[in-house]
């Protein structure tokens, strides 16, 4: 079983990148699950949201947060310094951040892998959400990919397809962008 | 055409209305259901479903357009949840006296204040004693197919269905289902055919006084139904089986033949109580779960069969009725009473309002079973600062000290 945990702000759209990343998955024939921590929905608020997907040999699915994810998605680096949403991840897991920083300046514990990406600048590019408010979930779901290869760019773009509600072009050509930029760190 | 499809639990409940063709909609929007109906909604005005979907200012015009739909013949849905239900709860016996065969689903919240939004399933069971059946979704599927489940039976015993599917561990959990072939639904719930409605060509009246001569008569037909829908939700799983490859049963057990300990839950924390019964069985504990699925009719006879002889049952209990005990506990104690082979029931009180019940709370739970000697009434799971255990005696309790007033 593979678990991922995302962790964005209220507006950001981290409950649909769950749900996309999952749709992915399932598209490439496999058994998955997509969860919301649900609080009450404001903007800039911290959200979190769980992704489970089954390896060969998974027969049960549990229903609880994700403690110990396999990686993370981070769609929102100002919740490196508040939120503490590393804790928990096994060693040798992803951390793809959104930011135009590199790997390397955001002192992230060598245990694990880093991957950065400005799904900011990339989303605005292409018109998702505002200046104030990007919608960056597409974009950090293209690095996430690129680093990972847990599901396929093209399984990607076709759960894009089902799962964003609106202005699917440019929300896959901002997962496309982020798959080929994406910055990943060299494991020390 | 049979799909396979990622959804939601609630928009899995939308397909469960749509598949049962139902005709009118009457919804209001309460977290965490809203998305049943907004789907229904959509699904209404693209044409896709043929339904009347009357929006209303609260639930309890929306139940009471639900029976006025159903009494005119149509086939009635609607959802709620929590505060919603609580609200509905006078209009909730009318559709049982009126014998209407209306389904409902309920995505369980725990009640306010405090103001809470999660998990807890005191809503619905607060509506135990009104003479609709219940049955509790553990997965996806099941909150599509338990709406079709429930209109085959209370079509046949004219009394109402409710579907209950937890909040946010279900009700917004994606995960794979089957959505069915229309044709396959059809051919297992055919059109909904009263034997008496309104028909302005034959007018009756309906829901009039009726004196102590007769009341008695009119509920002991409404206990004689409920009785009968105990056999018949049975058949109509075995068809739903047949008819569209999925089996349901009233209860449901997991690892139960050889289980000296056994587990009883409902709904979708199930799903975390197999995985710790798999768990302990790794660890040589010999335990089993068994699943309520219908609470009402409750199954009491299966219960007693499955549980009898057994060394100890914890039951799991997502609700409290304070002054007494879980609810479940307590339906599982009144089954077992009297049985010569009844097994000392014990009452744990976990997750209530959402909090997580996870994999290792169960395992916790099945621990203090194997090891605490006297069955308690209810053993709280997961108070901060407290060991799982009974209630606090009045000694241990920690008086409020009056609030010092600062100058």
């Amino acid at each position: 079983m593979i678990e991922l945990r995302f962790h964005g702000r209220g507006g950001q759209g981290a409950v649909v990148a769950s749900k996309t990343l999952a749709q992915a998955a399932f598209l490439a024939g496999r058994y998955v699950q997509s969860y919301p921590d649900y609080g009450v929905e404001r903007r800039g608020a911290p959200v979190v949201a769980f992704a489970r997907i089954a390896e060969p040999g998974d027969d049960l699915f549990v229903r609880q947060d994700i403690r110990e994810p396999h990686h993370l998605l981070i769609l929102d680096a100002t919740l490196l310094d508040s939120a503490n949403p590393l804790v928990g991840l096994r060693p040798g897991g992803w951390v793809v951040v959104n930011t135009p920083e590199t790997p390397e300046s955001l002192g992230i514990e060598s245990t694990y892998r880093v991957a950065t990406v400005d799904a900011s600048a990339i989303a605005l590019r292409h018109g998702l959400g505002s200046a104030a408010q990007p919608v960056v979930n597409t974009a950090i779901l293209g690095a996430f990919v690129r680093a990972t290869g847990i599901v396929t760019l093209d399984d990607l773009l076709d759960a894009i397809e089902h799962e964003v509600p609106a202005k699917k072009e440019e929300n896959r050509v901002a997962a496309i962008e982020a798959h080929d930029h994406v910055e990943l760190g060299v494991p020390v | 055409m049979r799909e396979r499809l990622l959804l939601t639990g609630n928009h899995a409940a939308a397909y469960g209305a749509m598949l049962s063709r139902a005709e009118v909609i009457s919804a209001y929007p309460i977290t965490p259901q809203t998305m049943i109906v907004e789907l229904l909604s959509e699904l209404t005005a693209s044409g896709r479903l043929d339904a009347e979907f009357i929006t209303v200012e609260s639930e309890h015009s929306a139940m009471a357009a639900c029976v006025g739909a159903s009494a005119a013949g149509a086939r009635a849905y609607t959802a709620t949840s929590g505060q919603g239900l609580a609200l509905m709860h006078e209009m909730l016996h009318w559709a049982v006296g009126a014998r209407l065969p209306i389904v409902l689903t309920n995505v369980s919240r725990a009640m306010a204040p405090g103001w809470s939004i999660w998990s807890d399933q005191s809503d619905i069971l607060s509506q135990r004693d009104v003479g609709w059946m219940m049955v509790f979704a553990e997965t996806v599927q099941e909150a599509q197919d338990f709406v079709l489940w429930m209109y085959r039976v209370s079509e046949q015993v004219y009394l109402p269905g409710m579907v209950g599917m937890d909040a946010f561990i279900l009700s917004h959990t994606a995960e794979p289902l089957i959505v069915h072939d229309q044709e396959a639904a059809d051919a297992y719930l055919p059109p909904f055919e009263p034997i008496y409605d309104l028909d302005p060509a034959e007018p009756r009246a309906y829901g009039g006084l009726v004196n102590r001569d007769h009341y008695f008569e009119l509920r002991y037909k409404i206990y004689e139904s409920m009785e009968r829908a105990g056999s018949l939700l049975r058949e109509a799983g075995e068809e739903f089986g047949e008819v569209l490859g999925r089996r349901y049963t009233p209860l449901e057990g997991y690892l139960l033949d050889d289980a000296e300990y056994v587990v009883v839950s409902a709904g979708a924390m199930t799903s975390n109580v197999r995985q710790a019964v798999r768990d302990l069985r790794d660890r040589g504990v010999k335990v089993g779960l068994l699943r309520v699925i219908a609470f009402r009719p409750f199954p009491i006879t299966e219960v007693r069969s499955l549980l009898g002889g057994r060394r100890k049952v914890a039951v799991l209990d997502r609700n409290m009725s304070p002054g007494h005990s879980g609810i479940f506990a307590e339906e599982v104690r009144s089954a077992l009473f009297g049985q010569p082979d009844a097994p000392p029931v014990y009452g744990y009180v976990v997750g209530i309002g959402g909090r997580d019940v996870r994999v290792e709370t169960v395992v916790d739970v099945v621990d203090d079973l194997t090891v605490r000697e006297e069955p308690e009434m209810a053993l709280y799971v997961g108070v901060k600062g407290l060991p799982i255990g009974p209630l606090r005696r009045d000694s241990q309790i920690t008086r409020l000290q009056p609030l010092e007033v600062q100058p």
